[in-house]
């Protein structure tokens, strides 16, 4: 029909684009992979695009996805067209009101970016498992398997449904579509236009609920007629494929792209067919097609419309030689003797065959592949398509891991290639996260696609961690469209990058480069020194694979043109000079007019500052001649040390290598207990500078390590003859004050490895030479002067002892920061504002500590594999740990609680039962123990202890009982953690009962302002005025005061703390929430980099938060009131600096400034009045008086 | 009654204009301050280098913030829509300013240094700004620097402003000068159509907990006109062509009047607006408007001037340091000299 629109853009863009134009209210709720479509729509609206109707669609950010299907449902019921996105657990919330608006014939499309359930680990990858779990609920379900394909069906989903009235699913992979880049054609406006049946719109508005036509729905019914009400709707449901593929039929004229429910591509005398939806269709497609043109008879069927399945369009599809099916399914149902598709697949074939539409019986079998994101390749699928060649093909299998405990596994040959990757030109690039390697990645597809015929795609590998992330980003270029749906392989990529100096002793990657490919390095050695650092195995690539090897010093030209740190545009340079995928001086004019594009608004500055750098990249790319023979002494270092435990050489160490697709089933922990203490073992080294300590001026204030977020800079006291075997660089003091020991040590010491350099420690230090302000008692130098000498001290530092615990005053920093934290070197991001808070709950309460996790950052960082960085002390106790949900953290905790208290009631009856056995001095002990403080607790471990000796000798089931239960005699600190979005939001409900429980725990709530680790997301905890994704034009209310709601029950402890603004208010604020018997609620304030400010500012910004009065710290304790006390203390002063102060320094407010100017300056205005009238409610609460009790007589 | 005035060569309806503030970030509120009687607006001040620093800032944290995290794929802020520099905003909101209002839009120029960002002027005023003001806000803080070299700062900045623009100047200065009076004199010459007497440089304070620092915020008062009130008084009618311009602790109608009669211009409002909105300046008008009819004054004109130095029988006062006398008036709380 029209001119071809042709974009780049990803999966979740094209869903979006369609949803947008096509829904009047939009209700979204983040959760990964699907967020961005909720994203789009949100900036979409705020910038005033209109849907089909000329009207903005309103897009509303929910609580919680269940929150966000009952705004569906009732957005429906009052007639208007409305849509959702969502994935995994997100849409396990939907479920009870998609039974709801499937129940009531309500025409919607959620668009599901299919995402893997928690089961034994939690993982944000792409299956099928979520939507699998809908499949009872009414809702048809359609199957997108590329970028191109969720656009088109996004909209006849959309069709389909107005027509058939039954609501609809579309779904797509996660991240494999989700985030795929691809170069597609955009359906244009009239398109959807031609699409969208009027009348039938018209139809669903009046069918809405309106008082001037009232209508009923929702009845509850009887048993006479419940029944026959659910088989009212079976016409509806018989309708719908007939109408889909009426609808595709109509798409097809429209468009010329042509669908059918099942399509079939093969041999068509094939005999072995495969059936699967979803991105795999890729992979099996090119197999398919490179197997019959070589004559094999095999064909593939992609399944498109799930639901409602018709088997006779699936029958119709299937070529009449089909002899043996392999029907493959991306997710597992445990305990089922086979998986969805499969049995559908049987059903169907066998109902045929019974009712002789099939003449014969063709073998089926199933198997299961690529859940959360696991490869699948076409060496796989003709790994499938061998196996059902056999006599006796498995059936139930696995493909892509090898499973040898079950066995369930198929085997491939990895070398298998298909034919598609011909004239497929492949590229690999190897970068850190914030080099800006995957922007720069996708600005170069943009540029290939968008201005050239060429096709492009782009797919990009993440990291677990949010300091020093890797990022492999595949791109693949080619004439015609590209459907490769998995990474690039071995030996296919004929330009390889590697951006970062430091990862070619970590990653083989020349793996991937192809015989005769290309290799581009960031290196500062020069090119003609640059062949003698790389390890053996490099260089031996390099010669074999006949590789041309350039080298350029990319930080270095960055630096020159006061680029910073930032790589990515001279890299892009590189790219495009040497890939010759582009004419050079062509490619080079592309990238020019980029930055313009992104720049030209910004300043003359910003523009001829990238302009410098492309052209400094052109004259600073040199070619490196590869010698003939391999020089190189050295290979790749071990990962991890030789003396590290089994489990971690065997299982960690291979994940950190980025291995972990090699690891068998039998290595995996069955029910997903993994050890702790393992990120001390993953040597990251990421500082480019270390803090020294200058012991002579040190006041040991214990500042720097309070303010750690990675626990990367410790105190000890110790002995001092201890030093005698030290290191001659180990740097020591003699401990000031008169509450240690004479002539005891003490010393700060840097985790060299492990710091991540964000020099947060030499901030916070108050300390300064009155001859050289710029000298402090701890300063950044250059990681490369102290490294080697601070990894000796550090070891050494290990091997102290800690100080006796119960001999330190955990009320002063300087004590409390000698107590070893539990919490170490986690993933969180340089200068993570959370993570202090984390470890300074270990070090007051590590060894007695149960954590229930709400899903976040602290999650993430406290849990991804490889590693985890909660750990022991020397005794071997720590925190335990879990994750349960999101959404139920609070309750989660408290169920630990009451597992505990149960516990601990039932041993002390018991030991009260045994009391003569055991001795009645010790039974007494044990009962009457006064656990308050760390000596109490310390007296009780060792009571327990006797006790556990004593019960051995006692021969009873009682004693049995007792023995299993003892250690719960011993106080136990339960500890619920998590973020703003949990605890403001989704999780709102049980903290809130949690709170109102009156039982003993203590919530941590880290508010960081926003949904960090989904991205940015807006929440009731952001501030009016900043802007987040989802409040792309500013949040337009006050941030909810948690607070104050927890303090409404006058029962509950609660603190707003800032360690960055008053440590000592935070010390003692967790020293008085554990100590309280009863719920405690602590509100953290944690810098964020969705903030948008540098972390290195944590600290300031901490302080600018409470000094403007945005952040107020206080302390509410209900014992302040038995004792005849006002419970509110105030413990920071009046706001002083102006509002505006603090928020000009973070660009999250910034950014309002300039994309809204006026409704800006309205909530900065609004926000200076609100702080002002909160702290004067807040201190006008703290000043009223107590009914004091009567005096006693 | 006859308000109007001419400051800077402009004919204002009345001398109320409010200063260099947030308040003209906003056209509603710019436009509610004209409504209320603002005679002309004074934009917020366009400084250099903070716009420099924060297009910085914008471009890491929305074109540059890839996380490499699976989960921030996109980095944390909304980043799709385009942004524009500050120069280009403010550029913008003189065009928005100028078409939504009748009052003369007077551009501020922020900044201490004749760098490049001096060629905006011209941009400025081809924006639509009915004048610029030139704010020097400079502590010198370099004891090897001379009261000279200070002076020359500015003159030079106003020098190479005057040959970029037509359009009238006005220099907002700071107390910091040994010879306020001459220097400017020396400004007038140098092309000044105006001067705005005194900005006030924020006090920085001391945090005791973390020895560092800190910012502070201390609104101005009415006891800070008094100083602007001397040296009005005392340049009045001195210095032909150059118009005078009162800022710094206005906050009520008798501050305005005072400065009236020592013979400003134009009286400058920003913390009282700031404090209690758009509305005040109405309250002011009417509070000048009772006086003058109390008074009998049928103009402004009647009145400017009339406690200044030329105009008053005992102009030492202004110029006498005589702090012994305000001294010796304070009375002792019984007990203290004892």
């Amino acid at each position: 029909m029209s001119h071809k629109s042709m974009v780049t853009l990803d999966g979740n863009e094209a869903a979006a684009y369609v949803a947008h134009m096509t829904n009047e209210v939009i209700a979204i709720y983040p959760i990964t992979p699907s967020s961005n479509m909720g994203e789009w729509a949100d900036e979409w609206s705020s910038q005033g695009v209109k849907n089909l109707w000329g009207t903005i669609p309103d897009v509303v950010e929910m609580q919680s996805e269940a929150g966000a299907a009952g705004a569906i449902h009732g957005a429906l019921q009052g007639g208007s067209l409305a849509t959702t996105f969502t994935a995994s657990q997100g849409l396990l919330l939907m479920i009870p009101n998609m039974y709801k608006i499937a129940g009531e014939l309500t025409p919607t499309v959620f668009h599901v970016s299919a995402r893997a359930l928690a089961a034994q680990g939690l993982s944000i990858f792409g299956d099928h498992s979520d939507v699998m779990a809908c499949r009872a609920t009414g809702y048809a379900m359609l199957c997108a398997a590329s970028v191109q394909e969720v656009m088109d069906f996004a909209l006849i989903a959309q069709a389909a449904t107005l027509r058939s009235r039954v609501p609809m699913v579309h779904f797509f992979d996660g991240f494999r579509t989700s985030h795929e880049v691809s170069k597609i054609e955009r359906l244009p406006t009239e398109v959807v236009r031609a699409m969208i049946d009027e009348e039938l719109v018209s139809a669903f508005r009046e069918r809405g609920l309106n008082p001037d036509h009232p209508s009923l729905r929702g009845t509850s019914q009887n048993p006479d007629v419940y029944f026959q009400g659910r088989e009212s709707v079976n016409p509806y449901y018989a309708a719908t494929p007939g109408i889909v593929q009426g609808v595709m039929d109509s798409f097809g004229k429209l468009t010329g792209r042509h669908y059918r429910l099942f399509d079939y591509v093969g041999a068509p005398d094939a005999e072995r067919v495969l059936v699967l939806m979803g991105s795999g269709i890729g992979a099996a497609e090119e197999t398919v097609e490179h197997l019959s043109a070589r004559g094999e008879k095999v064909g593939l069927i992609k399944v498109r419309l799930f639901r409602p399945l018709d088997a006779s369009a699936l029958i119709d599809a299937l070529p009449a030689t089909t002899t043996a099916l392999a029907v493959l399914d991306r997710t597992k149902e445990p305990g089922a003797n086979g998986e969805p598709l499969y049995k559908d697949v049987v059903t169907a074939v066998a109902q045929s065959f019974s009712t002789g539409q099939l003449s014969s019986m063709p073998r089926i079998i199933g198997g299961r592949f690529g859940l959360g994101s696991k490869e699948f390749t076409p060496a796989m699928v003709k790994g499938v398509f061998d196996e059902l060649g056999k006599d006796s093909p498995k059936n139930q299998f696995t493909v892509g891991i090898l499973d040898d405990v079950a066995q369930t596994n198929l085997d491939w040959d990895p070398s298998f290639k298909a034919d598609a990757l011909d004239g497929v030109t492949a590229c690999v690039f190897y970068g850190l996260g914030s080099d800006g390697t995957v922007s720069a990645n996708k600005n170069s597809i943009k540029i290939i696609a968008e201005e050239t015929p060429n096709y492009g795609q782009g797919y990009f590998e993440y990291d677990s961690k949010k300091a020093g992330a890797v990022t492999i980003s595949h791109l693949r270029f080619g004439s015609d469209p590209i459907n490769s749906t998995y990474l690039i392989g071995d030996d296919e990529a004929s330009f390889v990058a590697c951006h970062q100096p430091t990862f070619i002793t970590r990653y083989d990657m020349l793996d991937k480069a192809k015989r005769g490919g290309v290799f581009l390095l960031n290196s500062p050695t020069a090119a003609d020194k640059v062949w003698s650092e790389l390890p053996r195995k490099m260089q031996q690539t390099m010669i074999d694979k006949a590789l041309s090897f350039y080298v350029i010093d990319a930080y270095g030209i960055a630096g020159q043109t006061g680029m910073g740190r930032r790589i990515n545009t001279i890299m892009q340079t590189c790219f495009f000079a040497i890939s010759g995928i582009l004419p050079k001086d062509e490619a080079i004019a592309h990238i020019k007019e980029a930055v313009k594009k992104t720049y030209g608004k910004k300043g003359q500055r910003l523009l001829d500052r990238n302009y410098d750098a492309i052209d400094a990249a052109l004259a600073g790319l040199h070619k490196v001649d590869v010698p003939s023979q391999v020089s190189s002494t050295f290979d790749r270092p071990p990962v991890v040390p030789e003396d590290a435990p089994e489990f971690v050489r065997k299982v960690t160490a291979t994940l950190i290598a980025g291995n972990g697709n090699q690891l068998p089933v039998s290595l995996m922990p069955a029910d997903g207990t993994w050890p702790t203490g393992t990120t001390q073992y993953e040597k990251r080294k990421l500082a480019l500078q270390l803090p020294q300590w200058d012991e002579t001026l040190c006041t040991q204030c214990g500042k720097c390590p309070l303010v750690c977020p990675h626990a990367a800079i410790r105190a000890k006291v110790y002995p001092g003859d201890l030093t005698d075997q030290a290191p001659a660089s180990f740097q020591h003091a003699t401990i000031k004050g008169k509450d240690f020991p004479q002539g005891y040590q003490v010393t700060y010491q840097v985790a060299p490895d492990d710091c991540t350099g964000c020099g947060l420690c030499v901030e916070v230090c108050p300390i300064r030479d009155r001859k050289d302000p710029n000298h402090k008692a701890l300063n950044m130098v250059e990681a490369t002067e102290t490294q080697a000498a601070e990894e000796a001290n550090w070891d050494f530092f290990l091997g102290l002892p800690e100080y006796d615990r119960t001999q330190l005053d955990a009320g002063k920093i300087k004590h409390a920061m000698m107590m070893q934290p539990l919490f170490e070197f986690s993933g969180s991001c340089v200068g993570c504002g959370e993570t202090p808070y984390i470890k300074l709950a270990t070090q007051l309460f590590g060894d007695r500590m149960l954590i229930a996790n709400a899903t976040g950052c602290s999650s993430i960082y406290g849990g991804n594999l490889p590693t985890t960085p909660y750990t022991t002390n020397p005794e071997g106790r720590g925190p335990s740990w879990n994750n349960s949900l999101f959404e139920d953290n609070a309750e989660f905790g408290l169920g630990l609680r009451l597992a505990v208290d149960k516990q601990t009631a039932h041993a002390r009856e018991l030991v009260a039962e045994l009391a003569r056995q055991i001795g009645e001095d010790l039974a007494d002990g044990l009962l009457q123990a006064d656990q308050q403080g760390e000596a109490g607790i310390h007296e009780q471990r060792e009571r327990v202890a006797a006790l556990k000796a004593k019960l051995k000798s006692i021969d009873s089931p009682l004693a049995r009982t007792l023995e299993a239960i003892c250690e719960s005699l011993v106080k136990r600190s339960v500890w619920i953690v998590g973020g703003d979005g949990w605890a403001y939001d989704i999780g709102y409900g049980g903290v809130d009962h949690v709170l109102a429980s009156g039982r003993n725990v203590n919530l941590l709530v880290l508010d960081t302002e926003v949904y960090s680790n989904t991205g940015g997301q807006n929440s009731k905890a952001t501030p009016m005025g900043a802007v987040a994704k989802f409040a792309a034009g500013g949040k337009p209310t006050y941030k909810k005061d948690l607070a104050m709601m927890a303090m409404a029950y006058e029962n509950v402890y609660v603190a707003q703390v800032a360690f960055g603004a008053k440590d000592v208010q935070t010390v003692r604020a967790f020293l008085e929430a554990e100590s309280y018997d009863g719920p405690s609620v602590i509100i953290a304030y944690s810098p964020c980099i969705a903030h948008g400010v540098d972390l290195s500012n944590n600290l300031r910004q901490q302080d600018l938060a409470v000094t403007s009065g945005h952040w107020p710290l206080f302390r509410y304790d209900p014992r302040r009131t038995e004792r005849g006390e006002n419970p509110l203390l105030i413990d920071s002063k009046p706001p002083s600096i102006p509002y505006r102060d603090f928020i000009n320094t973070e660009t999250r407010f910034s950014l309002l400034t300039k994309t809204h100017p006026e409704a800006a300056e309205h909530f900065l205005n609004l926000a200076q009045k609100h702080v002002k009238t909160r702290f004067t409610l807040y201190e006008q609460l703290a000043h009223l008086a107590v009914q004091k009790a009567p005096a006693s007589e | 009654m006859n308000l109007t005035t001419n400051y800077l060569g402009l004919e204002l309806k009345n001398p109320l204009v409010p200063s260099a503030s947030p308040l003209s970030k906003s056209v509603t509120t710019a436009r509610e301050l004209e409504d209320k009687g603002a005679a002309a607006i004074i934009m917020y001040s366009l400084f250099e280098e903070a716009i420099t620093a924060e297009s910085e800032s914008m471009v890491r944290f929305l074109h540059q913030q890839d996380t490499g995290f699976a989960e921030t794929t996109d980095g944390f802020l909304p980043n799709h829509q385009d942004f524009e520099n500050g120069l280009q905003q403010y550029l913008e909101q003189i065009q928005k300013l100028k078409e939504a209002l009748d009052i003369p839009v007077i551009a501020s120029l922020n900044g201490v240094t004749p760098s490049g960002w001096i060629d905006h002027a011209s941009e400025l005023e081809q924006a639509g700004a009915d004048a610029l003001e030139l704010n020097v806000y400079y502590v010198a803080g370099d004891i090897g620097q001379t009261g000279a070299q200070v002076e020359e700062r500015y003159l030079s900045l106003l020098k190479s402003m005057r040959a970029k623009v037509r359009i009238p100047i006005n220099m907002k200065l700071s107390p910091s000068f040994s010879s306020v009076g001459n220097f400017i004199k020396q400004l007038s010459e140098a092309g000044a159509d105006g001067v705005s007497l005194f900005n006030r440089f924020y006090q920085p304070d001391i945090n005791i907990d973390g020895l560092r620092l800190q910012s502070r915020l201390q609104p101005s008062t009415s006891a800070e006109a008094l100083l602007a009130m001397r040296w009005i008084a005392i340049l009045y009618g001195r210095i032909p062509g150059l118009s005078l311009g009162a800022t710094g602790g206005i906050h009520s109608a008798e501050d305005a009047i005072k400065l009236l009669l020592a013979g400003t211009d134009a009286v400058h409002l920003c913390s009282a607006l700031l404090e209690w909105g758009p509305a005040h300046l109405g309250i002011l008008l009417r509070g000048i408007e009772d006086w003058m009819e109390e008074q009998g004054f049928e103009s402004v004109d009647d009145f400017r001037g009339r406690v200044s130095a030329l105009s008053v029988p005992n102009p030492d006062e202004l110029e006498r340091s005589n702090y012994v006398r305000v001294l010796d008036s304070y009375s002792p709380p019984a007990g203290a000299l004892v």
